[in-house]
């Protein structure tokens, strides 16, 4: 594989962390954390939205994540031609 | 059929499914022993990585531990999930490309230096050991409980059922065991939470029973949100609103932080992604595996409210002897205990404790009983109005008989508990005994082993392992409860950012990780010593460094070891070229076979 093809691949790779990782933090840290007080003015179902976040929310976002995040990785994997089998 | 039989049932029914897949999958090479041959697939190591990961504390306390701590719960429940995340974008992927057998292995060959492989194997042994003496005694525990033996008999049948998958099969016959396990433990924990669940609010899912409204005792909707609820009748018992926190904000902060990373940094939650056959496997396993921990991590926040109502609702202000069947019960067993302190017979809650320290009777019931039939307690009485002392532990494992469940409910959960536990022992073990056979011995003190010596000596290290596991087990170290900060922290301060910079960081050299590991480490080990060991009687926030408690710390250490492996990276010389290339090599996923080669 050409090096720069290499550079543009692992390029992509990290936008693509640093962009799941910001939405990682937001609903974990943000929400869950350092915006907690400010969220549980909102009622959401029978939740304070806040703490919905940090015992429900951030856990299914996390799920969400993992999987778009291995779903993009297998198509930039095919674009790159870095692909197994 | 009555309890017993019922449980003898369950639990043995399991332990022969476990024997049988430990024949079925016996390891015949040292590839099959350290990553069951690499051919897992990724829903099945996503379910084996969920049993390994969740222990006995995950199946028996956090369901408790959230009952009584409400919001401050969350930090766990996020940090112990989040991690994945890390893992599944900054670890497993590359370090499968990497293809081989141990987090030593990684950090050895990475840092081309055998002082990291070394300083890598004994945090891999102290963080493992720390966990697995827990993991055993939780196994007793749920004997003593459920078949009404000895704690100390329970203990030695874990390690003999361990002994057989784990010595015959190492990861292999533990992979396949650990996914027949995790699908006894969800059951077991799912069922009575649906029953709990459609008791209190009529829904069927806990997860959104507990953002609805309760049902009153004719089974009639109340209109009233069961958190309002509860914040409502908590409140008035003088504590903190279940839904807000009493801890200070960067004190969670760091406590998610250290979590998260120690999660993602544990060397036996990093093996399981050896095993997939494919890079793309291990991204999407991790995906798998958060999905099966989250079917009990977003159900257990719903018992533990659910638990707290019920609990508050069915004791506060009832007469001793209306109280239920199970409520005398675990007071035999010592994990409950009233004090009649104002004299009127019925039983009071209230914020604070009843009175000093855990429940100490001065005798049974049947030799010593207080004035309504209850057990009578030698503890000094607090001058507040609590009355009562109730075990988190009780919430799991008594919900069945707090909810009317039938017997075969309470069977299942003995045989899950104890499934929780054998699951995350095994997996700990198992890194333990690669660590010393494959790391220390054939990497570093004796290269020339054939390999079925190193299979020889993993399995002997195995044996040993179990064995030094039970006896922790059996005269359990005052300590273990104090030191789970330690394998977090430890792991978030020491792997962590190594192996994140070894990865990400291609000039990143053997003097910087080191620098790093040592650093982190040291320090993360003298804050939690100081304040858990030294000093206790200092370990309150006026006295932290920067407001972050001894559970938090590792946070700070991990910042450390960044910074100072960075810095002397700077100055000292880059990795050689091979080093570069094996760096470039494990980011891109073609190949993965080939990797074992260099």
């Amino acid at each position: 594989m050409k090096e720069e093809n290499a550079r543009a691949y692992w390029a992509a790779n990290l936008r693509l962390i640093l962009t799941y990782l910001a939405v990682w933090f937001a609903v974990s840290y943000g929400c869950g954390i350092l915006l907690v007080d400010e969220l549980n003015q909102i009622q959401f179902f029978g939740f304070k939205l806040g703490f919905w976040f940090a015992q429900q929310g951030a856990i299914y976002v996390f799920l969400v994540l993992i999987i778009m995040y291995a779903r993009s990785m297998n198509k930039l994997d095919r674009k790159f031609d870095v692909h197994e089998d | 059929m009555d309890v017993q039989t019922l449980t003898y049932l369950f639990v043995g029914g399991s332990f022969a499914l476990y024997i049988g897949i430990a024949i079925w999958s016996r390891a015949g090479s040292t590839k099959d022993f350290y990553v069951a041959g690499g051919g897992v697939s990724p829903i099945a190591n996503g379910a084996a990585t969920a049993a390994d990961w969740m222990s006995a504390a995950s199946f028996i306390s956090m369901a408790g531990i959230i009952a009584y701590a409400g919001y401050d719960a969350s930090v766990y429940l996020m940090g112990w999930t989040g991690g994945y995340v890390l893992l599944a974008m900054l670890l497993a992927p590359y370090l499968r490309k990497f293809g081989k057998f141990t987090v030593p292995d990684f950090i050895g060959d990475r840092y081309y230096s055998n002082v990291a492989r070394t300083v890598a194997v004994i945090c891999v042994i102290f963080v493992s050991f720390t966990y697995v003496a827990g993991q055993m005694r939780g196994t007793g525990i749920v004997f003593a409980r459920f078949l009404e033996v000895n704690v100390n008999t329970g203990v030695v049948i874990g390690m003999a059922i361990v002994f057989f998958y784990a010595v015959l099969g190492g990861m292999k016959g533990i992979t396949y065991t650990q996914v027949a396990q995790y699908c006894v433990l969800i059951f077991a924990f799912l069922v009575p939470a649906v029953f709990l669940s459609i008791m209190m609010t009529g829904h069927v899912l806990p997860q959104t029973g507990f953002g609805a409204t309760v049902l009153d005792a004719a089974g009639n909707d109340s209109g009233v949100y069961l958190l309002h609820k509860l914040d409502q009748v908590v409140t008035d018992l003088g504590f903190t609103a279940y839904t807000d926190g009493s801890k200070s904000t960067v004190d969670v902060f760091f406590i998610a932080a250290a979590l998260m990373c120690g999660t993602a940094g544990l060397p036996h939650v990093i093996v399981r992604f050896f095993t997939v056959p494919r890079v793309k496997d291990a991204r999407i396993s991790a995906g798998w595996a958060l999905f099966f921990i989250a079917l009990l991590y977003t159900s257990a926040p719903a018992v533990g409210a659910f638990a707290r109502l019920n609990l508050i609702d069915t004791v506060h202000q009832t007469q001793y002897e209306e109280l239920p069947e199970w409520f005398y019960n675990w007071e035999n067993s010592g994990l409950i205990g009233w004090m009649d302190k104002n004299g009127d017979g019925a039983v009071q809650m209230s914020a604070g404790a009843a009175f000093e320290g855990k429940p100490t009777f001065a005798g049974s019931r049947a030799e010593v009983t207080g004035a309504y039939g209850e057990r009578v307690l030698t503890n000094a009485p607090s001058d507040n109005d609590a009355e009562v002392y109730i075990d988190r532990d009780i919430i799991v494992l008594a919900n069945p008989e707090i909810g009317n469940l039938p017997a075969w409910v309470i069977a299942l959960v003995a045989a899950g508990g104890v499934a929780a536990a054998l699951s995350t022992a095994a997996g700990l073990l198992l890194v333990i005994s690669s660590a010393i056979s494959h790391d220390l011995l054939k990497k570093t003190l004796k290269p020339d082993i054939t390999e079925k010596q190193e299979l020889l000596a993993a399995r002997g290290a195995a044996v040993v392992a179990i064995c030094i596991a039970g006896y922790f087990g059996i005269n359990p170290p005052g300590f273990v409860a104090q030191v789970v900060a330690f394998a977090f922290g430890l792991a978030a301060a020491s792997f962590f950012p190594v192996i994140l910079m070894g990865i990400f960081y291609k000039r990143m050299n053997k003097e910087g990780a080191i620098a790093g590991m040592l650093t982190g480490l040291a320090f993360t080990f003298s804050y939690i010593v100081y304040f858990k060991f030294v000093s206790p009687e200092l370990n309150s926030a006026e006295h932290w460094l920067l407001g972050v408690s001894p559970e938090g710390i590792g946070t700070v250490g991990m910042l450390l070891n960044f910074a100072v492996a960075f810095a002397v990276s700077r100055v000292t010389a880059p990795p050689p070229e091979h080093i570069q290339h094996i760096v470039e090599d494990i980011r891109v996923p073609r190949g993965a076979g080939e990797a074992v080669a260099h």
